[in-house]
């Protein structure tokens, strides 16, 4: 470790995925020195899964679209717990952001006009909810986080951002005053660390969906970031906040977009009904996910789901007719042959809820700008600390977001960092640097697993971690099983801290990669799990068996989750948009 | 049960001199696994064994690979479609150099694919709005913009063998056609000069390898001809 | 943009269109020897020589001839530049073709112009 080799730069973007990209592409067009560093070639990053569009009140597919009231659906959506001044930035700075991807090349669907194609989702509404269902979600057919990510990626080679591609960030290093300056990195093709230095280091590192057992998130969804930023002492936000997706294939888990329903695909139970006319009168089958979620699994809990073991439903499509499928949802019908075994032009498609989005995550500004606490409960902002995409949580999707909201959250918020950080290295910062004790700190758990000579393996101890998640922490939650799942991470995070590495060669070792991920895994689901017992009260994704109702009188707060002591804190949800007036909450029906 | 013999090709550039062909036994249980579980139930055995992976479902282009001699992805292929006899081959995809086990360098790949400037040109002030474009247009992109970078045609092709430094490969002309194709995009003529030579684009011998191992369906040679239709119409 | 120095026309294009027009001719050439020896079964050395010593037949030989140089050389310049990756090796080869094609052809003219 001696010789360890220095990297220094402006900013470090530790994360290739749509929000990295974005604040990446801002900071080399203005010739920042700026490189992305991620762990899979930036076209690799799980962004590229995304299927059904970027929400956005562009005004195409109605002319007097308003992004108010796109704001009003994501308050709303979000059970009222977004931050409303975040929500007002992120749909009135949207349209912005989403011109510019098409500037760039990203190849949107389109209207006969010529403008961009929008197709409905769930939890739309024009008039602020008194105008029927909106249809408001740009698309490139069902392969929208592709285009978008290919082309954040070719923008960032046009204006020569430097990649360090399959690297991974190891943590962070934190000086005594508190102040980011940097990561420690490994080169995962030769086995060298490496200490970047940098004036901003930016956590664009998505989110965690690995820590349950079923989810739709890539092998790669890891929670890396947020790992680094608890191991650093910083507080999560709303951590207990995960959406559980309506459509996921069963068995596979590979997600099925709600841009089928948008295109007016159903949800049908064992009797062929529809059931979500029962459970949403208006919406139906685009109500937000946490409702859809749960009604599929009181379908079940009540007897009539399908197939064997009647523990699923079905999405049916196939009264679409096979032009609409092939021309709006190619990437659906390939999926459900591959996956399913099932062609979605004849038959239904079996489906599930399944894990797919963290809402909460590492709490920043509109600026990115990670914040934390000081003792007296006061917002503080972590100097050189910076977060956006599904790894930050601003707060715009409370607890629960709007189908299509997360890839706007990607480029307006990761335009938003690059913008502040530009701005900011421009008119000159410094901070302390790091000590050799500072560094030391930031190896020390790569040594831990160095020096292991015996213990479990991490395959196991993985599968145990997300199975504990799966059992306890999934859409319905109650008290005593969330309590034994707490103790089960005690125990985990024991044995975790004894696992073996087996494989200690330099050159791509990827048993050290998912060695370090699995201390990952670990801290986000600790996180998740101490937040979601402590949150005594159902709010969007967050549902309870023994605390069914919404409290606003004691609950209508952020968690802040402390990794020091493991203990949660209330932070207040802000309720003043500059432009527009507050959205009071109100009894959230669809 | 049913007992997969999967013969893995090894290559630790710290322990071996040469690469080898490394036996493993797998209790697939009579399942049609797709060849990406396989491997890392090899893991599981093994954890030296070196593969990418990410998405897991067909669109990150992670784990191209070579199995029973072709190349395909490894988390949308079953075992049904690629095991003979209960036998698996895996080696990584040919033509480029190993850095480990089944992962190549793709240094050589991405090269070709930066070279067609793969992003859109267009030197006239954007409008407040998007560009408009007619689905008519759009439609043309089809077939074109969906390619993953999983390399699986480009290593396929025996003129990127031969000529990987000079040869751009059906993955980066089917880029540079996406961008030709593009009624947004006005840097035709350039594009097109940079494949004028006798290797960029003219050692396609059109054999369609990459069309028979395209995991996304995607047609490269297609795309080849109508960027060789473009430079004839272009020079006569 | 790759250069190279050694090709005909120094542009894939070119290259590509002198493949396909000198293939044409040649199969053009070809079926038409094979159909003339198909209507004279009972050929003889007059008639193949009086077929010959008319200007369009040598036109339309040297044409053939001239195709076939081009075509063999932009395929084996493929060839090398495929399969030969030293350079002085591949170098030796190319100038070994253009000689052997150069002789081959100048004979050809010979034949077919001379006495």
């Amino acid at each position: 470790m001696s010789t360890m080799r220095n990297l220094t730069f402006d900013a470090i973007i530790i994360g290739g995925g749509g929000s990295g990209l974005r604040a990446a592409l801002e900071l080399a067009k203005s010739g920042k020195k700026t490189a992305v560093l991620s762990k899979v070639f930036p076209t690799r990053s799980h962004t590229v899964s995304a299927q059904g569009g970027i929400t956005c009140a562009i005004a195409s597919a109605d002319p007097n679209d308003d992004w108010r009231w796109h704001m009003y659906d994501t308050v709303k959506g979000g059970d009222y717990i977004a931050d409303q001044d975040a929500a007002e930035y992120l749909c009135s700075e949207g349209p912005k952001a989403v011109f510019e991807l098409e500037h760039m090349g990203l190849p949107f669907s389109r209207f006969d006009n010529g403008r961009i194609y929008q197709r409905p989702f769930g939890g739309q509404s024009k008039d602020f909810g008194k105008g029927g269902q909106a249809a408001r979600t740009c698309a490139a057919a069902d392969r929208t986080g592709h285009a978008l990510l290919h082309t954040l990626y070719q923008n960032n080679l046009k204006n020569n951002t430097v990649f360090l591609d399959e690297w991974y960030a190891i943590d962070l290093v934190k000086n005594a005053n508190g102040d980011v300056v940097g990561c420690i990195a490994l080169c995962i093709e030769t086995g060298e660390i490496v200490h970047v230095k940098s004036k901003a280091t930016v956590l664009a590192t998505g989110g965690a969906g690995r820590i349950y057992a079923s989810t739709t998130n890539a092998l790669i969804n890891t929670g890396d970031g947020i790992g680094m930023a608890l191991r650093a002492g910083f507080p999560m936000q709303d951590m207990e906040m995960w959406q559980f997706h309506p459509t996921g294939i069963y068995g596979a888990g590979t997600l099925v977009t709600e841009g089928c329903r948008g295109e007016g695909g159903y949800l049908i139970n064992k009797d062929g009904e529809r059931f979500m006319e029962r459970y949403a009168p208006n919406a139906k089958d685009l109500a937000g996910r946490d409702v859809v979620a749960r009604s599929m699994v009181m379908e079940v809990l009540e007897g009539r789901g399908c197939g064997e073991n009647g523990d699923h439903v079905m999405l049916k499509l196939d009264h679409l007719g096979e032009e609409v499928l092939m021309k709006r949802l190619p990437g659906i019908v390939e999926l459900s042959k591959t996956f399913a075994h099932v062609d979605p032009v004849k038959e239904p498609i079996p489906v599930t809820p399944t894990c797919h989005y963290m809402m909460g995550g590492i709490p920043t500004n509109v600026h990115g700008q990670a914040i934390t606490q000081d003792g007296d409960g006061n917002d503080r902002i972590v100097n050189g600390l910076f977060a956006c995409g599904e790894a930050a949580c601003v707060s715009v999707h409370g607890a629960n977001r709007l189908g299509g909201n997360s890839l706007l959250d990607l480029v307006v918020f990761g335009r938003a960092a690059g913008i502040y950080i530009d701005q900011a290295l421009s008119e000159g910062i410094d901070y302390l640097d790091a000590s050799a004790s500072d560094i030391e700190r930031a190896t020390s758990r790569l040594a831990r697993w160095n020096e292991s000579s015996g213990g479990e393996s991490v395959p196991e101890l993985k599968a145990e971690l997300q199975n504990t998640m799966q059992n306890a922490f999934g859409v319905f939650r109650q008290e005593d099983n969330m309590q034994e799942g707490v103790k089960k991470l005690a125990e985990l995070r024991e044995r975790i801290g004894q696992a073996h590495l087996g494989d200690k060669s330099d050159v791509f070792n990827t048993a050290r990669v998912e060695a370090l991920e699995l201390d990952n895994l670990l801290e986000v689901a600790e996180a998740t799990a101490i937040a979601a017992l402590d949150r005594k009260e159902s709010r969007g994704a967050h549902s309870r068996y023994d605390y069914p109702d919404r409290d606003d009188v004691n609950w209508l707060k952020h968690s802040l989750f402390h990794p020091g002591d493991k203990t949660v804190t209330k932070r207040d949800v802000n309720f003043t948009p500059k432009t527009v007036d507050t959205f009071e909450p109100k009894v959230r029906t669809y | 049960m049913s007992n997969l013999q999967v013969s893995v090709y090894r290559y630790n550039p710290e322990t071996d001199s040469a690469p080898y062909m490394q036996e493993f036994q797998v209790d697939t249980q009579g399942r049609d696994l797709m060849v990406l579980n396989v491997l890392t139930m090899i893991k599981d055995q093994d954890s030296s064994l070196a593969f990418r992976r990410s998405c897991r479902e067909g669109v990150c282009g992670s784990d191209g690979m070579n199995m029973n001699g072709t190349n395909g992805l490894a988390c949308i292929t079953p075992l049904s479609d690629v095991a003979k006899d209960n036998k698996l081959v895996l080696r990584p995809l040919p033509g480029l150099p190993v850095m480990r086990d089944l992962v190549v360098d793709m240094g050589l790949f991405y090269k070709q694919y930066e070279r067609m400037q793969p992003y859109l040109q267009n030197d006239t002030t954007a409008p407040a709005i998007e560009r408009l474009q007619s689905p008519e247009e759009r439609d043309k992109l089809d077939g074109l913009y969906e390619c993953i970078l999983c390399a699986c045609c480009s290593t396929s092709c025996p003129s990127f063998w031969w000529n990987p430094d000079k040869f751009v490969g059906p993955a980066g002309l089917l880029q540079a056609y996406r961008f030709l194709a593009d009624s947004r995009d006005n840097a035709t003529q350039a594009r097109l000069a940079e494949l004028e030579d006798p290797f960029s684009l003219f050692r396609c011998r059109g054999i369609m390898n990459c069309v028979a191992v395209c995991p996304k369906g995607l047609n490269p040679t297609r795309a080849i001809g109508k960027i060789r239709e473009m430079l004839l119409s272009n020079a006569t | 943009m790759v250069t190279n120095i050694t090709n005909l026309g120094r542009s894939g294009l070119s290259d590509w269109l002198i493949q396909r027009v000198s293939a044409v001719v040649l199969a053009l050439y070809a079926l038409f020897v094979v159909a003339y020896l198909l209507f004279h079964p009972n050929l003889d050395y007059a008639t193949w020589s009086g077929l010959f010593a008319q200007t369009w037949m040598r036109i339309f030989s040297l044409l053939a001839f001239i195709s076939m140089a081009a075509h063999a050389w932009v395929g084996l310049w493929t060839v090398s530049t495929d399969y030969l990756k030293h350079t002085g090796v591949r170098f030796g080869f190319q100038a070994v073709v253009i000689l052997a094609i150069f002789v081959f052809l100048v004979w050809g003219v010979q034949v077919l112009w001379g006495a």
